[in-house]
Order: structure tokens, then C-alpha cells, then sequence
């Protein structure tokens, strides 16, 4: 019936995001009676005249009794073409980390920005987050449109000074979208109010975006997982010699008879089958869960990568990365920490600190130690070779994370600049 | 042959405004459907994928992990999925059901016969053990799914689990859209809501200090209509009462509550209706709903045209204080 699309929703405070989530869920009847009657009654109990749809996501006892919201939420809302995530990231507190977040995961991000204001300090952090974590698709919505009389010159002047903030960020398939979330405008239908916008409303706009990039645009990447060997134990007698390496293809599209190369040994081999519990495929892709047999008896394990023979990317002990700092305590040069990217975890020492990343500009300033919520550019080594690629690459292949070996705390989102790193270059905010 | 489709309409009619938007008329046919494009995962599918990582990846990382399976539907469909993820290995840590002691005996009759069929290993904490020696005491309204928290904490800390695998889903309740599909447990079991890891990409981090633990949610994403459109396309076997049958039943706060041994109606009270249950837990507090959905594509019809989320409308327990769920979770509750 439907596929699958991960929205995230960002927006500075009192630009109206928890009005725009709600209507979308409202509009498209994911919002039960039951929900709608618990949320009325506390607006009831509170004084205020209309129901505050905000108290639909704001779960935690603390959010409800200081009135703000605090944590990433999740919600779910289906039209009949496709079924929606949505990560909802709060404005306020911590909104890097929960902006990085609700980012990392998403197909479409959506900005809120209020037409009376234009694009703010957080707009364009929001932006650069957008940029920095590589967002498929930018939608701006340039709301409350309804305040300003729908008049075609501000919103149009407000659309402009986007384009001009998202281009200079590098972010290129940026829409905007005039609306009104309180009155519905452009949300889940076209207004008659906007006779000077030609394109569809959020909604419909959110139906007909394409999903990622196609797997057969990108490089075969398979991460070993896990190795199923089940011997005596097999579901089944005739499987008690299989030898599959079980996984999530990260990207890409793998068919029985490929050429593979299993890294970081580089050792040459052969798909010789791809099973599921429900039989074997001819081909599958990214993100297929799948379990794949060679035709070589190669001795692979957890956070081995399976690759297509003619694109291996070069194994490598160092590389050069964004890292957004999530910790309290500060990270300085020399910190040992824990390193795990894709099914691959590494004992890894953070070597150089850079420039931290000015979120207004994406300017670099020097710096000696990033603080909580911070972004900025290191060098990292780690123990033993991992096979990352650049961020811009591949998503999947260029993300990693940081994490307290002691506290098992995780420390750092990072993203692959650069895997070569013999001839350090100049901290350049090149993104 | 496939029946004429039934138009039904999504969930209810609620405004929130005086604006009138389309409704928005599926097909129940369509809600079964499930093709797409070519190089192109239905949701479905995307989903499955999702939970299959999850357990590979937690399961690879972490020591000894426990299924939590109490017989209902959730706690199948994960069983399912977990079955898929490790095939042709069997499933590769033991199940543990939170006896309440209050059980619908066909649900019992199906743990047993699953877990006999796919030649699990079943732990139970047993929480009439704990009344009958003294740990725990009967509460006044007789519920005893709060009383699950000190049973499942003792056996995750006697069995040593480092991660427990539930079928919490986040769209179910508003304090679970907060929480991480990896969750982090402190070693007396409870959940900080503010202090929670940030969970970024696919890259989950079930890492943790001797004497915590994780809770991990592989459905976290799935929404009550897809576990049952799963369910149909996979051709899972549930309990009976999830289907339309005749009982005995008496209303207590707007539910309708089954006669049997843990619940005490007055004989006046008792009526015979045609009820199924859309959640499956302690007899004494878990709500039938009046219907005549008699199989599968029938529930999936009628979840899909619900205007109450399932619990809302079969949760006594849920319904205490605003913030019930948040409460019984940071104190080690699933």
C-alpha cells in the first residue's frame, strides 16, 4: 500500500511547529478521540480557551508542568501512499543535540520560519544543521501567512532571503511552502489565499517526494552484523553447514554472482547466494535486512564489510571528522574514547581539535576543546583500520559515533570528512 | 477470490478548527496491499528490515538479552521478527513472561504451545509467588500489571540479562514517543526521561556499566495498524480472543471487563456480548471491545476506522493520572 518516509520538524520558539505537527496529524485523523478529549481536558484544567495541541507531544511530566519541550518525540501519521516518522525536535533546550538527532535519520527535514520574522539566528542553524547532516530534502515553511493578509511581497521577500541563507549553506533542493498551520493553508490542501504560489501543499508535497537516493545510484556496501552458523542447532537439518554473514545493506544492490571484496583484507570472492527466513533472492538492496553466503571460505566476523569488487574503498586508520559534542564534560585533544561506525566498534584517540563550527556562518573559529552541543573538526586514530568514507558519500558509511568506554555513554555524533589525511590541510569549512 | 473492497473511513470526524479538510477513504483492500516499486521497500518491509538490525545488532554487542512474550500480539509479532533476524540459527536467547497470575487461559494455552513449537526457552517471573510469600501485597482495586515491575527486575538481575527485548511501541502512549529504541536501565532498573542517549543514524550504542541493563523496543516504530497488516501479510497465529467471540462481560468504567476467576461483577452486571480484546493483559483490568471482526482482514478493517487508541480503550491502569505510564516506566516498568 505505502511507503515509508522519515520527516523531521525543527523551528524556533512560538513559530507555530506544534501547531503544524498537530494539524498534519489532526488532518490526516492519526490524533484519536481519546487523545483529543485528555488533551482538552488539561488545556480545560489550565484555563487556556483551545485545546493546546502541543500537550499531544509533550508526553513527560516535566514538559507538562514547565510547559516546554524537551526531548526528540516521535509521532506517526499515514496518507494512503505512505506512512510518515516524524521526528518532532523541540526548539529550545539542547537543540543542536535533539536538531542533530531527529536529522540523522530523516529523508525530509521541515523548518518552520514565521513570515513576520523571516529567517532568524536559529533558522540558520537549523539550516546548517540541515547541510551539516546532509538532509535529502529542505522544506521551509514560511508560516502564519494569514498574519500578514497572505500578502504576496512579504511572503515572496521572506522566500527569498531562505534561498539566499539555504544556497549559502550548499543546501540546493530547498522548498519553500507558504502556510498558515493554524488555519490550514497550504498544509494539507492548496489555499485560495495564495494565488501567487503554484506549488502543492505540505502534504501533498510530503506524498511525492522521492525516497533517499535510489540503491542503484550507489556503491554496494553490506556491514557484517553477525554470522550465523547454526550448526546442530539449525531450524532445519539440511542447514546445519550454513555459513551466512547476516546484515542491513547500507547502500547499494547486491545479486547472486557479484564480484565482492570482503574488507579491510581487500580478499577477492563471490556472492554465491542472498537468504532471508522467507527463501533466497536474486538480488536485493539497500536497506534489505538479508544474509549472504560467498563462494569462498573466507574467515569473516562482526564489523567485516562486504563491497563491490570494483569500488573498495581504502581502509584507514585515521580520519578527519565533524563531531558534534554531546557530553557534559568537554572534549579535549588526546581524549581516548571508543569509535563505532557501522557494525565496527575501535578504540580510537581524538588527536587534534580544529576549528569549532560557528552555526550562524559555518565559519570556523580555533579552538581547543568543544563543549556540550558544540560542532567542530578533529583528526581522529583509531586501533584498527575501518572502511569509512567521506559523509558526502555515503550516509551511512561516513557516520559514526563516539562513545565513553567507561561510562558506555554515547559522547559524539560524527561525520567522515575525509579519509585521507597523510597532507593535513587547513581547517577550511569547505562543506 | 478477494470480497468487493469495503469503503471505510480512517479514524473519526474530530475538528479541531471550523476548517473542513477531505476525508481521507481507503480501501480496506488496500490497507493489504503491498507492492511497490521495483528497488523500492514497502513500509512494511522497511519496518521489518529496521526491527531485524535491531536485534542483530543488539544481540551481537550484548551478552545475554531476554525476549520479554507474553502471548500478546506484540510480543508475537517481535517473536516473529526475532525468528526471521537469526534464521536458519535458532533464536538465540530465551523468552520471559511476567505472569501476573491473572491470565486469560487461552493466552496461557498459547505461550505454552509456542514456545513448544519453536523450541524455546521459557523464564517465568511470577508475581503470584511474590504475594503468596509476602514481597508483594494485593493492591485495593485488585490490578496487579503495576505489580510486574519488582518480579521483572529480580529475574533480569538473578538471570543476569543485559538487554531485554519488549514490544513497547511508540505510538501507544505519549510517554513511549520519548523513548530510545535503545534504552538505558540504571541497576535499580529505572528510566531517567531526561537524561536519555541521544540515538543517531542506525548506530545504537546498548553499551552500559556492570549492573545496568537496556531495554530495547524493536517495534518502536510500528503503529498498532501496521503490527496488524503485518500480522495478515505474515499469516501470524494469535491467541483466540483477539477475534470476535462471546462472553460473559460486565462494564466497569466505560470498558467491558471478562467474568472469570480474578474480577467480581455483581450478577445483575453480567451480560453476554460479541467482544474481542485489542491488548492482552491482566484479566482483572484489561477491557474487551464490543465487535464482530472474526478474522484478521476483519480487525485490520476495524483498527484502521478506530477512533481509540487501543488503550484507551482497554486500560484500566493506563487511565489513573495523566502521567501513569512515564511513573510505572521510571520505576523499571516495561
Amino acid at each position: 500500500m505505502s511507503t515509508l518516509l522519515r520527516l523531521a520538524t525543527a523551528g524556533s520558539v512560538d513559530d507555530g511547529k506544534s501547531t503544524l505537527v498537530g494539524r498534519l496529524l489532526h488532518d490526516t485523523k492519526s490524533i484519536m478521540a481519546d487523545q483529543l478529549e485528555a488533551v482538552e481536558r488539561v488545556s480545560a484544567d489550565r484555563g487556556l480557551e483551545a485545546a493546546d495541541l502541543a500537550l499531544l507531544t509533550d508526553g513527560l511530566r516535566a514538559e507538562r508542568e514547565q510547559g516546554i519541550t524537551i526531548d526528540v518525540a516521535y509521532r506517526y501519521f499515514a496518507t494512503p501512499n505512505r506512512s510518515f516518522i516524524l521526528a518532532d525536535c523541540p526548539g529550545h533546550v539542547q537543540y543542536t543535540r535533539n536538531t542533530v538527532t531527529g536529522s540523522s535519520t530523516a529523508d525530509v527535514i521541515v523548518l518552520l520560519v514565521d513570515v513576520r520574522h523571516g529567517v532568524l539566528e536559529q533558522t540558520r542553524r537549523h539550516l546548517a544543521v540541515a547541510s551539516l547532516l546532509r538532509v535529502p530534502h529542505v522544506i521551509v515553511a514560511i508560516n502564519k501567512i494569514d498574519l500578514v493578509g497572505f500578502d504576496a511581497d512579504t511572503i515572496r521577500g521572506v522566500q527569498k532571503q531562505v534561498s539566499e541563507v539555504a544556497a549559502g549553506f550548499g543546501l540546493t533542493d530547498v522548498t519553500t511552502i507558504p502556510v498558515s498551520a493554524l488555519r490550514g493553508d497550504n498544509v494539507v490542501t492548496r489555499s485560495e489565499h495564495t494565488p501567487f504560489y503554484a506549488g502543492p501543499a505540505l502534504l501533498e508535497l510530503l506524498e511525492q517526494i522521492p525516497n533517499a537516493d535510489s540503491p542503484t545510484q550507489e556503491q554496494f556496501r553490506f556491514p557484517v552484523q553477525y554470522v550465523l552458523r547454526p550448526q546442530a542447532a539449525a531450524v532445519d537439518p539440511a542447514l546445519q553447514e550454513y555459513r551466512g554473514y547476516a546484515g542491513q545493506i547500507a547502500s547499494g544492490v547486491v545479486r547472486v554472482g557479484d564480484r565482492v571484496s570482503v574488507e579491510p583484507s581487500g580478499r577477492p570472492t563471490t556472492i554465491a547466494g542472498i537468504d532471508t527466513a522467507d527463501g533466497p533472492l536474486e538480488v536485493a538492496f539497500a536497506p534489505q535486512s538479508v544474509s549472504l553466503r560467498l563462494t569462498d571460505d573466507i574467515d569473516l566476523a562482526r564489523g567485516d564489510m562486504i563491497v563491490a569488487a570494483d569500488s573498495a574503498p581504502e581502509p584507514t586508520r585515521e580520519i578527519d571528522a565533524f563531531v558534534c559534542w554531546l557530553a557534559e564534560r568537554p572534549l579535549k585533544p588526546g581524549a581516548r574514547v571508543l569509535l563505532k561506525h557501522t557494525s565496527h566498534t575501535v578504540q580510537a584517540v581524538v588527536t587534534e581539535i580544529g576549528n569549532r563550527l560557528d552555526l550562524d556562518t559555518l565559519g570556523g573559529t580555533p579552538a581547543t576543546e568543544l563543549a556540550l552541543n558544540d560542532i567542530g573538526r578533529v583528526r581522529i586514530k583509531v586501533a584498527s583500520p575501518i572502511v569509512a568514507e567521506a559523509y558526502a558519500t555515503s550516509r551511512r558509511l561516513g557516520a559514526f559515533l563516539l562513545i565513553d568506554a567507561q561510562s558506555a555513554a554515547t559522547l559524539a555524533a560524527g561525520m567522515v570528512a575525509s579519509t585521507t589525511v597523510e597532507e593535513p590541510e587547513p581547517v577550511n569549512w569547505v562543506i | 477470490m478477494r470480497d468487493p473492497p469495503v469503503s471505510i473511513q480512517i479514524r473519526g470526524n474530530q475538528t479541531v478548527s471550523n476548517e473542513t479538510v477531505n476525508d481521507l477513504n481507503i480501501e480496506a483492500a488496500d490497507l493489504l496491499n503491498d507492492t511497490v516499486g521495483e528497488y523500492e521497500l514497502s513500509q512494511l518491509d522497511a519496518l521489518e528490515s529496521e526491527s531485524i538490525h535491531i536485534f542483530r545488532e543488539v544481540t551481537a554487542e550484548l551478552e545475554r538479552p531476554v525476549l520479554l512474550f507474553s502471548g500478546g500480539k506484540d510480543s508475537v509479532v517481535m517473536l516473529h521478527l526475532a525468528r526471521k533476524a537469526f534464521w536458519p540459527a535458532p533464536v538465540p536467547f530465551p523468552v520471559m513472561h511476567v505472569d501476573t497470575g491473572h491470565n486469560f487461559p487461552e493466552v496461557i494455552e498459547y505461550r505454552d504451545r509456542t514456545v513448544e513449537k519453536f523450541g524455546l526457552r521459557l523464564v517465568v517471573a511470577s508475581v503470584q509467588d511474590y504475594i503468596d510469600d509476602g514481597r508483594l501485597s494485593e493492591r485495593p482495586d485488585g490490578t496487579r500489571n503495576p505489580l510486574q515491575t519488582m518480579p521483572l527486575l529480580d529475574a533480569i538481575s538473578h538471570h543476569g540479562f543485559d538487554a531485554v527485548y519488549g514490544g513497547g511501541r511508540r505510538d501507544e502512549e505519549k510517554a513511549r514517543a520519548k523513548e530510545r529504541v535503545v534504552s538505558l536501565r540504571d541497576e535499580f532498573g529505572q528510566w531517567d526521561p531526561r537524561n536519555q542517549r541521544p540515538e543517531l543514524w542506525n548506530l545504537y550504542n546498548p553499551r552500559h556499566r556492570a549492573g545496568e541493563h537496556v531495554r530495547v523496543f524493536p517495534l518502536s516504530n510500528w503503529t498498532e495498524l501496521d503490527i496488524w497488516r503485518y500480522i495478515a501479510r505474515e499469516g501470524i497465529e494469535l491467541p483466540s480472543l483477539y477475534y470476535s467471540h462471546r462472553r460473559e462481560v460486565f462494564e466497569r468504567d466505560g470498558m467491558w471487563l471478562a467474568v472469570g476467576p480474578y474480577t467480581d461483577p455483581k450478577d445483575a452486571e453480567v451480560v453476554v456480548k460479541e467482544v474481542r480484546y485489542r491488548t492482552v493483559g491482566d484479566m482483572s483490568c484489561t477491557g474487551a471491545v464490543e465487535s464482530i471482526a472474526k478474522d484478521v482482514n476483519d480487525v485490520v478493517a476495524e483498527v484502521a476506522a478506530s477512533t481509540i487508541t487501543e488503550r484507551g480503550a482497554t486500560r484500566a491502569d493506563d487511565r489513573m493520572t495523566e502521567a501513569a505510564m512515564e511513573d510505572r516506566k521510571k520505576e523499571g516498568y516495561f
